[in-house]
């Protein structure tokens, strides 16, 4: 086995990470807290989706704990488009 | 410096105050509520009660988020409102001067009125004080009754149940939710219940509720028959809290009557939220809403038409993504009609559009959990109710509120046996495209 295939795993894992994030729909959520409560790294995931912003932090685990447990289904994943700004 | 005065500290009132805070940094803001709790999220109370959320989760905003806000908060109960003199009397506390004030109290429970109703153990779910107080009692209480209807009435079911609580359910009518659901929905609810152990009662109806030493013990039916129980929880309806604004002359039907700008007939005071009955000026009609989106679109377009910027309050489709029997359920725009002999008017996590079902032809499909029912219109998709899988919920109601022309898929949607999700999935990935 080539050495740089001993880091193929860990690499499509990262992109498959990054390629993937959680999208709140806001006039669906009543703010009752499940998510943020679920959420193994504690991101206030309730906040984001107040504000209709996605989960844009570094530390989401992409784990979709929240994405289940929500109740009325607010979160879903949706494709991050990190680099379309750069390639502009 | 203008100052601004905010009745209730629900979602309402805390979005009116986002808004004002948007476009005047230096604007006096003085919120007045009269729940020991503050704001919190009254839909999460179904989840306290089922040990999914923990108290603490229940509150969205942190005390940063109210310095934030430059928030002078009061607590306390609003007495009176003085409009010639623009101020409000708050009880115990004197009185407040505002330039704009905005109502936003919201509704409370229908009270149950017959005999006994004030014994220990009968209970309603309206605040996090009554939550509390189920939460307590449902802890050595062995067997309760549950009258009344709509989603309250099961959140109540449920919470009991999920603490152990022997429940029977009663029903004054044929079956659950008649004015909303239909009757294959209300069936596949009903069977659930049975089978997480409620015991349903049809055409039952509570004309005493029985005691000892002060507590609940029973309920005695119209029929003669006798329950025993040591829990009586009921949810048969929500009424706006309109005394204030009854009071102080403003104009008032079933709610505070306000335009589209939510306005009053006081060019000074402003409704939002559960006590506002808001003209829709697409329909014509002042309707009552008791959902939490439309109560913070309402308190920000408020908070905004406040501040002087005219800023129309569109009604939406209606939806609610609620929980029936454990079987998750998007209801949206207009399915049902006619009353429900559970409930008085509205009840929480209601909305009265829901009711007012033209003639319009109905397609359905689905079997035991996963159902989907469809009010297809001339042009136009003008409600659905989507029960178990969730994958349609959100192109539906896209689909509804932006008043998809569906003309070219209708012939397909009233087929016989149609196969209704790929018609509309179909659909949707077309639509979705060109708008």
């Amino acid at each position: 086995m080539a050495f740089r295939d001993l880091f193929r795993a860990e690499a499509t894992r990262h992109a498959a990470l990054s390629a993937g994030q959680v999208v709140p729909d806001p006039a669906r959520c009543v703010q009752c807290g499940i998510c943020s409560y679920n959420c193994p790294i504690g991101i206030d995931v309730r906040r984001h989706a107040w504000r209709g912003q996605p989960i844009h932090n570094s530390r989401c685990l992409t784990c979709g704990e929240c994405v289940a447990r929500c109740p009325r289904g607010v979160l879903r994943f949706d494709r991050t488009d990190l680099f379309a700004e750069a390639v502009k | 410096m203008s100052r601004f005065v905010v009745l209730g500290s629900g979602v309402a009132g805390i979005a009116a105050i986002e808004a004002i805070r948007s476009v005047d940094t230096a604007a006096e803001i003085v919120l007045v509520g009269d729940d020991p709790f503050g704001y919190y999220s009254r839909p999460g109370l179904a989840y306290y009660l089922t040990g999914e959320a923990g108290e603490k989760q229940l509150y969205p905003f942190t005390t940063g988020d109210f310095q934030r806000l430059k928030i002078r908060y009061v607590k306390g109960r609003a007495a009176m409102v003085l409009r010639d003199e623009h101020q409000v009397e708050i009880d115990d506390k004197g009185r407040l001067s505002y330039d704009r004030l905005l109502i936003a109290v919201g509704a409370s429970a229908v009270p149950l009125t017959v005999p006994g109703a004030n014994l220990e153990g009968v209970v309603k779910l309206d605040h996090l004080t009554d939550a509390r107080r189920i939460e307590q009692l449902a802890r050595r209480a062995r067997r309760a009754v549950v009258v009344g209807g709509g989603i309250t009435a099961l959140e109540l079911v449920e919470g009991l149940i999920s603490h152990r609580v022997e429940v029977q359910y009663l029903l004054r009518g044929d079956r659950y939710w008649s004015n909303v659901l239909d009757a294959s929905e209300s069936q596949i609810v009903e069977h659930r219940l049975r089978e997480e152990g409620v015991e349903l009662i049809h055409h039952a109806e509570v004309v005493e509720v029985l005691g000892k030493r002060g507590r609940v013990t029973g309920v005695r039916l119209l029929d003669g028959r006798t329950l025993q129980c040591d829990l009586l929880a009921y949810a048969i309806g929500i009424q706006p809290r309109t005394e204030l604004a009854k009071k102080a002359g403003l104009a008032v039907d079933r709610g505070i009557l306000v335009n589209e700008y939510l306005q009053t007939n006081d060019p000074d005071i402003f409704a939002a939220g559960d006590v506002a009955q808001v003209y829709d000026p697409l329909s014509g009609r002042s309707i009552l809403d008791s959902l939490w989106g439309p109560a913070r679109e309402q308190g920000w377009a408020a908070g905004l038409n406040m501040c002087g910027r005219k800023q129309a309050y569109v009604k939406g489709a209606p939806f609610n993504v609620t929980r029936l029997a454990g079987l998750t359920t998007t209801i949206i725009g207009t399915v049902g009609r006619g009353r429900d002999d559970d409930l008085v008017g509205i009840a929480r996590g209601d909305s009265e559009t829901w009711r007012q079902l033209p003639n319009a032809i109905v397609a359905q499909t689905g079997f035991e959990v996963n159902r989907l029912r469809l009010i297809v219109g001339e042009k136009s998709l003008l409600g659905a109710v989507v029960m178990g899988d969730q994958t349609l919920s959100v192109p539906l109601q896209k689909m509804i509120a932006g008043g998809a022309d569906i003309s070219a898929v209708r012939e397909k949607l009233l087929a016989p046996n149609a196969p209704l999700a790929d018609v509309v999935v179909d659909f949707w990935k077309e639509w979705s495209r060109s708008t």
